[in-house]
């Protein structure tokens, strides 16, 4: 097979894409957002918990899509709980770079760990909008929620 | 059909790929598999050469200047206009607008014929399985002047069904819009008869035949349809030019489009005085290359025995329908009788953008998403689907190439 293809569609990826975590609705959730990206028709609706600490201490997704979507929304979901909202956005700005294939700075070892399998999104440009949906849902879910589209 | 006699004779697909430089390339290592045909076609060389000898040799604004190229370029323009009235049947070449492509021909429609006949309340018939460039333009008389859009439902094999067409249209029906091929299921609706029921209703009718005209025989005379939408880039011409066919009587009465230049008779500080048909409907400077191209890609595809081109593409699609068989993991929409070369499908577990990514590494260009028509998505009750539709340069072993590669895909993503 293809070696791009391999890294896109690793085990990983599929596994998340198979069995998400995360996935559902967060009752009496304080911040929600819905994304669409009108390419392909895909949503994906993010609820967060933030405390009082702005810390995020719970998240959930709903929405359908393709395996890069899905599984990059499981992703970011396991690492942004107990994270604050800073830290969040710091998560976000690394992985965009991440699937743009630029230079990744302030992810912390173990989060870059968790997302470098996304890295292969890289290779091919007209899917980076799938991986980025679930966060810029996510951003502008803590920004207060108006409808975020994958830009 | 007047070609039945010529039924069986030979159209050469091999032969005609050679005209067609594109095809030889490879991606990703792979032969290229364009079935990606439904979104633009390939151009052969004649539609290039004939651009780039006009181009190189005639060139110039028409219309305006008297100096010798612009009376030649005028001449190839009107030529063009000509050609497409042939490839229509239109009775006069006045019947034919130039127009930037298939969308903008919609809304003209829409602006200058039906949108000065809305009153609040006012109904426009549409079906379900038209591509938006057909819905949004009447969504805007909508939104404007108070059009309400009646739908016309498919039935579950995507044919459109002609009795409910004619329930839907009413005392306040201003006007039809149908498509003649869908350009996802494929279906070839009933274009005769549609406009038949239209007419004994007194509406008109437009035909959306961007997918239409490239795979009919199109013959708007005997069709007696009011207007006839076509595009030059899915007709294996150039982007950005297409054409309007209107009645004239239709065209006489229309209010312009777009104002500028070309368009007008006459212009003073306090008024201004439009030109006759079609010129008063293509302001400023239109597609002059493009036309000559579109010109072209017309005589090309005409230069084939049509009912032979058609009967390859049908049996490609039939044997692309009978391979997908063996998947029991896919599902086909869009199954209607007589159904033109354009498959469409779902694949279970398998997101049609997954899919189209796993067979472009193959060499296999389908499209993927929901094909600008989400109301036929919803009706479906898809998010999206892949698309393979195929153009007369298509072979059997192409089918073969894009079979193995949906295995592939099954083997990395089920």
């Amino acid at each position: 097979m293809d070696d791009s293809l391999r890294d896109l569609y690793q085990e990983v990826i599929l596994d998340h894409s198979r069995h998400p975590r995360h996935f559902g609705k967060l009752e009496h959730a304080t911040n929600t957002a819905q994304g669409y990206n009108p390419l392909c028709g895909d949503r994906v609706t993010i609820y967060l918990t933030v405390d009082k600490d702005d810390r995020i201490a719970d998240v959930r997704f709903e929405g359908k899509g393709c395996a890069i979507s899905q599984a990059s929304a499981s992703l970011m979901t396991d690492l942004i709980v107990g994270k604050t909202v800073s830290e969040a956005e710091r998560l976000m700005a690394g992985f965009l770079s991440l699937v743009k294939g630029e230079t990744v700075e302030g992810l912390s070892a173990g989060d870059r760990e968790t997302l470098d399998v996304m890295a292969g999104v890289s290779a091919f440009p007209m899917r980076v909008k799938c991986a980025t949906l679930a966060w810029h849902t996510m951003k502008s879910a803590l920004e207060g929620g108006e409808a975020a589209k994958s830009e | 059909m007047t070609a039945q006699s010529k039924i069986g004779t030979a159209f050469d697909p091999a032969a005609a790929r050679e005209d067609f430089a594109i095809l030889s390339r490879t991606v990703y290592g792979k032969p290229l598999v364009y079935f990606d045909n439904g979104a633009s076609a390939q151009k052969p060389r004649q539609v290039l050469d004939a651009m780039r000898e006009f181009a190189t040799t005639e060139y110039a604004n028409v219309h305006r200047g008297v100096h010798f190229l612009s009376a030649a370029a005028t001449e190839r323009y009107e030529a063009a206009r000509e050609t497409v009235r042939k490839f229509l049947n239109a009775a006069s070449a006045e019947e034919v607008v130039f127009t930037k492509g298939g969308t903008e021909a919609i809304n003209l429609v829409a602006h200058s014929f039906a949108a000065t006949r809305i009153q609040p309340g006012d109904e426009i018939v549409l079906s379900v399985m038209e591509h938006h460039s057909n819905i949004v333009p009447w969504h805007f008389l909508r939104e404007r002047y108070g059009a309400v859009l009646r739908w016309v439902d498919v039935r579950d094999d995507g044919s459109l069904d002609a009795d409910a067409l004619d329930a839907a249209i009413g005392d306040r029906t201003r006007l039809v819009a149908i498509t003649h091929i869908s350009n996802v299921l494929g279906t070839v609706t009933p274009l005769k008869e549609i406009v038949a029921r239209a007419h004994a209703k007194g509406v008109p009718m437009l035909a959306d035949g961007c997918q239409g005209a490239v795979h009919e025989i199109v013959d708007v005379r005997d069709l007696d349809v009011d207007f006839y939408v076509l595009t030059g880039h899915k007709l294996y011409g150039p982007t950005g030019i297409g054409a309007l066919y209107a009645k004239k009587a239709h065209l006489k009465g229309m209010r312009p489009f777009n104002g500028g230049g070309e368009m007008i008779r006459e212009v003073t500080r306090d008024l201004v005085t439009y030109a006759d048909p079609p010129a008063r409907f293509e302001a400023g400077t239109p597609p002059i290359i493009e036309s000559v191209g579109l010109a072209a890609a017309l005589d090309y595809l005409s230069g084939f025995d049509r009912e032979a081109v058609k009967a390859h593409e049908h049996d490609l699609l039939a044997y692309a329908r009978e391979g997908v068989r063996q998947f029991n993991w896919l599902r086909v929409i869009g199954d209607a009788p007589g159904k033109a070369s354009i498959l469409s499908f779902e694949a279970e577990g398998m997101h049609a953008h997954d899919l189209a990514t796993i067979l472009d590494r193959e060499g296999v260009a389908v499209r993927a998403g929901h094909h600008c028509a989400q109301p036929l998505m919803e009706r479906f009750a898809v998010a999206s689907t892949t698309r393979a539709s195929f153009a007369l340069y298509n072979t059997r072993a192409e089918v073969d190439a894009m079979l193995g590669a949906l295995a592939k895909a099954r083997k990395i993503l089920g």
